[in-house]
């Protein structure tokens, strides 16, 4: 029976040893894309050995004095229960150990923490539960930003049909950065925790309110990569995906242009005079982009924490205390201000929306400038 | 020497003092074997409470989707089976069984501080009464891990938070109280002869856990209060935009999280000791060394505790300082495990139900340990960190870990508590199912975790299907076979055979020199203890 485990344990080991050396994605960490995803892949490999080794020495030992040293076979115990020169040995030879293997880790954290020089700057904000991404331009005149946001549908969360490929890996806007470049990160958080973790480029930062923390890398080779967010963030925590495009250079030059110049047209879309239907439309978009989270998609919410919009005391109530609500938010609640997420028109349609949407009917419109002249008159 | 000890134990056998009889035996006990028993029942009620939590999120985590619970509730389940765990079962069940041995094996009539004992004992229904309560409270209970990280568990937190933040702080009162009173008993109550350096290793692993948890726990405390003022009254200790800081929590609630983390192993290390010189008729290999290897531990746990923290964004000189200092835990470890294999080569072994959860402590907590290791290299880190990996790893230390040794420490005692012996067959069977439970349930979680499946999420990518559902089928086998436990635990106490004083062959130390089962008041007159009688 003994022997049965330990020809089992061995047997676990050995796979262990086999997957840091050879085996695929399945079983071990992947290698990366980047110069330092490899290093960091490098390291593990070698910690592991050290510990598969060490540990077949160990196990070994013991194994041989189970099958050897046992009564039922005869054995009379010894009794010896000291011996000083292995004491001394069995401290010294792992402090040499942990050293060897210190001094790479030092050199590649030194590596990682590396963050001068580069070639273009992003902001990372978290938020409960998507990823905001701002391209930061040195005068901020070209500065735009974007959300991205699970798409994976309901319908396949809840199984009631087939799972994509990319289940839960999935946004809308990925962040798109250039091949060969040296891109910072500047990683921050609009209400908890949260950590942004692309596992191919072997980077991982938390995302803590109040804090910008740095962190950079250069990927050679294009696609799409995939990680998610890893630090308990609240009820959608596995919800929120990271999906990095990664573009040949021309590539993304091109679509840099062309999201300034679709940056300039929003700008001047705030302006302008909007049907209902139009707003009803967007407002549809952005509730379900932004609000289906916590207040359901019939509005229903979740009583007490995420209060019912349909037939809501805001919702119905008067205009302008609903786009004070959406603004500004509500301190001490899970109510967000989602002022510093959305532009003028966004904000215009949701309140719209609301006011319209779950067996609402208050029958007013809101312009985007009408949410202008409110909060930015002030 | 042994007939002296024999008088002893035989004088103290007539009943002239005996337990108050039903109810009122166990609300008042002063006794330190009533608490101790009190203790580890309640532990294992706990125990259940916990694990059931675990299979509502192992249940959900079968397959990817969500099927059983919504994500809310499925971080409840993980919370509170984290704190359940931790502060209820593990850690109750370690002070149980200092109640019951500590007195025994330093030749004491009892504990040195019986009322404060029965106080630190009853605290803890109440207090996991009112945290298990938050779950049936509007808004649901804790859902912010077990570590609940500032402003998740502040700003952003159900209402049930101060709820839980007074359950925090009675479990910190008891666990105060009860290291108090083992300190007090360790430092005076010693049979004469019974020098520091004569005392079994599990009275050494639990002196130095307690002087853990008395440095440690009021700073658990701290934070909880410091969470009820941003909570309640307007101070921003953890809130960025009242000019407070979020990682201020983190460095507190770590700063008393890494010893705690020790509190829950340095017992096991005295337990595994206790048992593994029995079984291999062989004394314990290098016992100082063993000694300062505890007190090395316990001092560097005060010294690494940003190491859970290396995502934070700290500045690089203090990456370094806490991977160099984490790494430096693994000598003393390992002087421990080398001690261990030393003390079975060439002894003359047995294995019995609790030399089999020894020998599996030993294997598998250095399994944990190898992957402790690895989490301590900083850059590799940023990939393992907050992914089933480190749940692999620190379940690896805490279940075949410290409940492993709690298992063996019951498997072991219990026929001089009980005076009867357990059924070695069932034992063993026991033993075998949560091997391989263990084993199934946490080996493949390395595996998901490397593969990048993060913790703490209701659903996952497809990619990690297999391994959820083997993890899922070993957590069922481990779970209920934790109910044959009860069984075997029962069935000894209501019809097992009689056992004998001593009990195990090769058996040392004090609590073997009483009867079986031992006397209400432990020594009434202290033995003289000589080396050989003192420890294994």
């Amino acid at each position: 029976m003994t022997k049965t485990v330990w020809g089992a344990l061995s047997g676990g080991l050995a796979t262990l040893a086999c997957s840091g050396v050879a085996l695929g994605d399945e079983l071990n960490m992947p290698v990366g894309v980047t110069d330092v995803s490899r290093k960091i892949y490098d390291l593990h490999t070698d910690i592991l050995l050290i510990c598969v080794v060490i540990g077949l020495v160990l196990f070994s030992a013991m194994l041989w004095s189970i099958v050897r040293h046992r009564k039922a076979a005869g054995y009379e115990a010894a009794q010896f229960h000291e011996n000083t020169r292995l004491e001394i040995a069995w401290t010294l030879i792992p402090v040499a150990i942990l050293i060897a293997i210190a001094y790479p880790a030092t050199r590649v954290l030194i590596d990682i923490y590396d963050t001068g020089g580069e070639d273009l700057t992003i902001e990372v904000r978290g938020y409960q539960w998507k990823w905001q991404y701002k391209y930061l331009d040195e005068d901020f005149n070209n500065t735009f930003g974007f959300f991205s946001t699970l798409t994976t549908s309901q319908d396949e969360i809840q199984n009631r049909t087939t799972k994509g490929e990319h289940y839960l890996l999935e946004v809308d806007n990925p962040l798109r950065i250039p091949t060969n470049r040296k891109v910072r990160f500047l990683v921050t958080s609009e209400d908890v925790i949260h950590a942004w973790w692309v596992p191919d480029f072997g980077i991982k930062r938390d995302a803590v309110p109040g804090i910008l923390n740095e962190m950079w890398t250069i990927v050679q080779e294009p696609g799409v990569y995939r990680g998610q967010c890893t630090e308990l963030c609240g009820k959608d925590h596995g919800f929120m995906p990271v999906v990095v495009e990664v573009l040949p250079e021309d590539e993304y030059d091109a679509w840099y242009t062309e999201r300034v110049v679709a940056e300039k047209v929003r700008r001047e879309a705030l302006t302008r005079t909007f049907t209902g239907d139009e707003l009803m439309a967007e407002g549809q978009r952005v509730y379900n982009t932004f609000c289906v989270a916590c207040h359901q998609p019939n509005g229903q919410g979740v009583p007490p924490v995420y209060p019912a919009l349909a037939e809501g005391l805001v919702t119905t109530g008067p205009r302008d205390r609903h786009i004070r609500t959406v603004y500004e938010g509500l301190p001490g609640t899970a109510m967000q201000a989602f002022g510093r997420q959305l532009d003028a028109r966004e904000l215009a349609s949701v309140v719209h929306y609301e006011r319209h949407a779950f067996g609402n009917n208050v029958g007013d419109i809101t312009q985007p400038r009408d949410v202008i002249n409110l909060m930015e008159g002030e | 020497m042994s007939d002296a000890v024999q008088d002893y134990a035989h004088e103290v056998v007539h009943e002239d003092h005996g337990p108050a009889k039903g109810l009122r035996r166990w609300l008042f006990t002063t006794n330190h074997k009533d608490i101790g028993t009190l203790y580890l029942w309640f532990s294992f009620l706990m125990l259940l409470i916990g694990g059931s939590m675990a299979l509502v999120v192992r249940a959900e985590l079968f397959q990817p989707g969500l099927q059983f619970v919504d994500p809310q509730f499925f971080n409840q389940m993980t919370t509170n089976h984290g704190l359940i765990m931790v502060f209820g079962a593990i850690m109750p069940a370690f002070v149980g069984l200092a109640n019951w041995l500590l007195p025994m094996m330093l030749g004491a009539p009892d504990m040195a501080l019986p009322r404060m004992n029965n106080l630190s004992f009853w605290i803890l229904p109440f207090a996991f009464g009112l945290l298990i309560s938050t779950l049936f409270m509007e808004g649901g209970g804790p859902n912010f891990g077990w570590t609940f990280y500032a402003p998740l568990s502040t700003t952003y937190a159900p209402d049930s938070v101060t709820f839980f933040i007074f359950g925090v702080h009675m479990m910190g009162a008891s666990s105060i109280m009860g290291s108090i009173n083992i300190i007090a008993t360790i430092l005076n109550m010693r049979a004469p002869g019974m020098t520091l350096m004569r005392m079994p290793l599990f009275v050494w692993t639990w002196l130095i856990t307690a002087y853990l948890l008395l440095a440690v726990m009021p700073v658990l405390a701290g934070a909880v209060t410091m969470m009820l003022f941003d909570i309640h009254f307007g101070t921003s200790f953890f809130s960025a935009a009242g000019g407070g800081d979020p990682v201020l929590f983190q460095h507190i609630f770590w700063f008393f999280g890494h010893p705690e983390v020790y509190i829950m192993i340095l017992p096991a290390f005295g337990i595994v000791s206790q048992i593994i010189p029995t079984f291999c008729r062989k004394p314990l290999f290098g016992y100082d060394s063993m000694v300062y290897a505890v007190a090395s531990i316990a001092f560097l746990s005060f010294i690494v505790w940003a190491h859970h923290m290396f995502t934070v964004g700290m500045p690089l000189a203090g990456q370094l300082f806490f991977m160099y200092s984490t790494m430096l835990i693994a000598v003393p470890t390992g002087v421990k495990v080398f001690n261990w294999v030393s003390t079975m080569w060439r002894g003359s072994m047995t294995f019995e139900t609790p030399m089999l959860f020894a020998i599996a402590f030993v294997v598998l907590f250095s399994i944990g340990g190898f992957s402790g290791l690895m989490l301590a290299i900083t850059p590799a880190d940023y990939q393992y960190h907050d992914t089933y990996f480190v749940v692999a790893h620190f379940h690896y230390v805490l279940v075949p870990g410290s409940l492993f040794s709690i298992i063996a420490a019951v498997y072991y005692w219990l026929p001089k508590w009980c005076g009867k012996m357990y059924d070695e067959g069932l034992g063993k069977l026991h033993f075998w199912l949560s091997f391989v439970g263990v084993n199934v349930t946490f080996f493949p979680q390395h595996f998901s975790g490397l593969a990048g499946m993060p913790r703490r999420i209701p659903d996952y990518a497809l990619q990690f299907a297999d391994f959820n559902m083997l993890s899922s089928i070993g957590a069922y086998v481990f779970g209920f076979s934790q109910v044959l436990f009860l069984y075997i635990v029962i069935k000894t106490i209501k019809s097992g055979e009689p056992a004998t004083g001593r009990v195990w062959e090769a058996a040392h130390g004090l609590e073997w020199t009483l009867a079986s089962p031992a006397p209400y008041h432990s020594f009434t007159h202290p033995p003289k203890v000589v080396l050989a009688e003192a420890h294994s």
